[in-house]
């Protein structure tokens, strides 16, 4: 990858793609926590799906994993959207109506049981050695990096632009306001009629589809995954970009993204070029303090982040007291 | 009303969110070995307002003084030993442990050599409990475990015993047998205040009464006197108006 | 089928089972999901080391093992002070952070609080030992024959001793001690405990300091019988979750039973599909528990 960075204006497409990609993984994670109150754990197992269904489904045959479909690349996106999204759909219809952590700790068991799986079932996502020669968009401009990264840039630029438009839209519609009427007052929705599990699940599937689907643009656009790409830390990052850009804001899950993504990279590569190589392990691991307790402070001080939406103490914590 | 007032509140404002309060400036006084009543229809803050004495509402305003002293800062845990003891509505037992792990409980806080003695006067004072002592709670009637939130309460010889309506969920004869307990309780020199949404038990029971309408005082007076007083039952007809989502 | 599998089982079950209890009790009377529990393990077991190392620079010839176990003097006296280090290390976390979220936010915050400070800990952790293998001993341990033609190592049956004691003084104290009761009572109901004169939040440090305390036994365990690594408590929380949503969230001997089923369940999945299929077994178990009865075996509902 490092090698295609010649020039800024390819360096900088790639940056803006991958700090796209992210945000879509956002926008993803803001319909599932910030609009409707749901803490996912598992992110990167829900993106590693989306990314492995779309490269097993459009792959040319191969020994080293199940492939040989060969489907057109659209295919793969929307096989991931819809494995993500099923998988949001059994971990959430399994948990919704238990208490909240529930669900938190069977989405970390989905990341763990994913990443088990992309390492070990060799016949099915190639181990630890992946999946190559995944078919990427333009793929006749590869051989120049800037055109290619500019043409990339442009298509995700696009789906996400798109992809905005129909989450706002979708929060203004009346399903939308339902979700918002049971974040806010659970009793008078149920009151109303409306199921608020039913939201809740359709929600969380939505929010898992759109990971998936970051997978497998992030999958097509460098042509290559293993299962390192999708760990803890994954997660972690994602959850630092929402929060800083501000829970419950789409625009501020886009923002929030470029900025986390910048840092990270800056880092990575104060890391790689300043730091001597016997400490950039170590270094590397200080980053994640940083994050890990810029994720605890901002919980402390500003669970709204930097586009701040208000925060909502729950009805159901003055409800407890009540019948305490 | 006989010597000062062992429980006096003053013009309370209390509830469970900051900025949303349930009682508005309610003020009410307990003489000692009194039984007061608080009456009114629902959502009139009876409830939020002997949680705030107890120290289980957020009390945003006013004055709390119990047997000479200030209450309104002290943390809730901190209240029983002073004498002032509570018996919630919902929830008043600890369902998931015995009958005698309720009480040996409650015994925490007196002094070590007083456990055992005060633990027993409980069971002989509560013989049915006695019989169930090793029963988990929760498996306990309404009725019996209504009993074990009032001997879980007494346990520490209070001074005052607030209960959260006694009768809710009983069955006429159960709420005679806890009414009855209560009369009892009363003649031991104990003061107390219940809230109840049984009017009739309550003013047979009580001593005096108060009317809560929306969070303030509206009427209150000698028990007797109340037994017979139209009033009271156009204040609950008019308070229909204000129960919201109940 | 090899019968060995029974005692791989059950070692892997006590090794789970030590962490289980702590996990139990934790998220039952803090009444959430700790992420950050699997690093308290990890605390522990580095603590112990770093502890146990200077001791031995200290005494000299004190880092031998005694007699057939590979435990040293110096581990034997590292690992009460790595105990208490470990405690006061999640007191420290609970007032820094959990305690500001207790009183203001949704519940969820506390957990997502949870999942950021494993991510520091952990990364810290591997800033300051590297991510490098480490162990307490560098002798080996040769199984011997036990019974019915089974073999444990010395350190396995040390573990069988400390899991049993820890599980039997853990579930005295919560059944027969006035904390104990505390701590029963604030799980199910703090208002009511409250006004039945409990201090809650001296209930609720005590709380954080057996927690972290039990953590610490299981990582210096952990770490004897396996290794130490910046992810050894991380990697077990999977398990240790599944294992105490088994049981029954606040049951003691609930967890520990979970803990063994998906021991033996592990020891089973290496026997027959693989040792790297290991941590899907603790997943499995989750669903089925989620699926058929999501308040576990001793469990009130959820």
């Amino acid at each position: 990858m490092t090698s295609d960075l010649l020039g800024p204006i390819a360096y900088g497409s790639f940056f803006l793609v991958m700090a796209l990609l992210n945000g879509v993984v956002c926008l993803g994670l803001n319909v599932q926590w910030g609009q409707t109150g749901l803490f996912n754990v598992g992110v990167a197992g829900f993106v590693a799906i989306g990314a492995y269904v779309s490269a097993i489904l459009t792959t040319p045959p191969s020994d080293g994993h199940l492939g040989g479909f060969a489907l057109p690349m659209f295919f793969g996106w929307l096989g991931a959207a819809v494995a993500a999204g099923g998988a949001s759909a059994f971990v959430g219809g399994l948990t919704l109506r238990l208490r909240a952590d529930y669900l938190a700790i069977t989405t970390f068991g989905v990341a763990v049981v994913v990443q088990l799986v992309a390492l070990n079932a060799q016949w099915l996502t190639g181990g630890a050695f992946g999946i190559a020669f995944i078919p990427r968009p333009f793929e006749s401009l590869a051989s120049t990096p800037v055109l290619y990264d500019l043409a990339n840039l442009a298509l995700v630029a696009a789906v996400v632009l798109a992809l905005y438009i129909a989450l706002e839209r979708l929060a203004r519609s009346p399903w939308g306001r339902v979700l918002r009427a049971i974040r806010e007052d659970e009793r008078a929705a149920m009151a109303l009629g409306k199921s608020p599990t039913r939201y809740r699940l359709q929600a969380f599937a939505l929010g898992g589809a759109l990971m998936g689907l970051a997978g497998a643009m992030e999958a097509h656009f460098i042509g290559f995954i293993a299962p390192e790409s999708y760990l803890s830390s994954l997660t972690f990052q994602v959850w630092a970009m929402l929060i800083v850009g501000g829970s419950g804001n789409n625009l501020g899950a886009l923002l929030g993204a470029a900025v986390v993504w910048a840092l990270w990279t800056v880092s990575g590569l104060v890391i790689s070029d300043v730091v001597p190589a016997s400490y950039e392990a170590r270094a590397a691991a200080l980053r994640l303090v940083a994050i890990g307790v810029l994720l605890a402070t901002m919980i402390v001080l500003r669970p709204g982040g930097l586009i701040g939406e208000r925060a909502l103490v729950s009805r159901h914590v003055a409800d407890a007291e009540r019948n305490a | 009303m006989s010597g000062a007032p062992i429980l006096s509140v003053e013009r309370m404002v209390a509830g469970y969110e900051p900025g949303l309060p349930i009682v508005n400036g309610a003020s009410i006084h307990a003489a000692r070995g009194e039984i007061v009543a608080l009456l009114g229809p629902n959502g009139a803050g009876k409830s939020t307002l002997i949680k705030a004495i107890a120290g289980l509402a957020l009390l945003t305003s006013g004055e709390v003084r119990f047997d000479g002293r200030d209450l309104t800062q002290m943390p809730a845990h901190l209240r029983i030993r002073e004498g002032l003891a509570f018996a919630p509505q919902t929830d008043n037992v600890f369902a998931s442990m015995s009958v005698d792990d309720n009480l040996k409980l409650a015994a925490g806080f007196l002094p070590s050599a007083k456990r055992a003695r005060r633990t027993a006067a409980m069971y002989d004072a509560f013989p049915d409990l006695a019989r169930q002592r090793g029963l988990r709670a929760g498996r306990l009637s309404g009725g019996q475990r209504q009993m074990l939130a009032i001997a879980r309460a007494l346990l520490g010889e209070p001074k005052a015993l607030m209960l959260d309506e006694p009768s809710a969920g009983l069955s006429p004869k159960f709420v005679e047998i806890v009414f009855a307990k209560l009369a009892e309780i009363r003649k031991s020199g104990v003061t107390i205040v219940l809230v109840e949404q049984n009017t009739r038990a309550a003013l047979a029971l009580a001593d005096r009464a108060y009317v809560l309408v929306q969070g303030r005082n509206r009427h209150e007076g000698e028990a007797r006197a109340l037994r017979n007083d139209p009033t009271i039952a156009a204040l609950y007809l008019g308070g229909v108006e204000t129960e919201g989502a109940g | 089928m090899n019968p060995q599998v029974a005692v791989d089982g059950l070692m892997n079950g006590a090794l789970i089972g030590l962490g289980a209890i702590g996990v139990t009790l934790t998220y039952s009377i803090l009444g959430f999901a700790n992420f950050a529990h699997g690093e308290l393990i990890t605390v522990g077991a580095y603590a112990a080391m770093a502890i146990a190392g200077g001791v031995a620079t200290l005494v000299v010839g004190s880092d031998t093992g005694l007699g057939a176990l590979s435990i040293s003097p110096a581990l034997i006296l590292a690992a009460p002070l790595a105990m208490a280090l470990t405690a006061g290390f999640a007191l420290a976390l609970d007032r820094l952070l959990f305690a500001r979220l207790r009183s203001n936010s949704q519940s969820i915050a506390i957990v997502m609080a949870s999942f950021g400070a494993s991510m520091a800990i952990r990364a810290a952790i591997e800033f300051v030992f590297t991510s490098r293998p480490a162990y307490f001993t560098r002798e080996l341990q040769i199984a011997k024959p036990v019974a019915f033609g089974l073999k444990a190592t010395p350190n396995q049956i040390a573990l069988l001793i400390v899991a049993g004691v820890l599980l039997v003084g853990v579930h005295l104290l919560l059944s027969r001690t006035q904390i104990g009761r505390a701590m029963r009572a604030v799980s199910e109901n703090p208002a009511l405990a409250r006004a039945a004169g409990i201090d809650v939040d001296a209930t609720i440090r005590f709380t954080w300091v057996l927690g972290g305390a039990l953590a610490s036994a299981a990582g210096v365990m952990l770490g004897l019988l396996v290794q130490i690594r910046p992810f050894m408590g991380f990697d077990l929380l999977l398990p240790l979750f599944a294992a105490a949503i088994l049981g029954g969230i606040g049951s003691v001997p609930g967890a520990f039973f979970g803990a063994l089923v998906i021991g033996l369940g592990e020891a089973l999945t290496v026997q027959f599909a693989g040792a790297e299929w290991r941590a899907a077994v603790a997943f499995m178990v989750l669903i089925a528990v989620l699926l058929i009865r999501p308040s576990g075996m001793a469990g009130r509902a959820a």
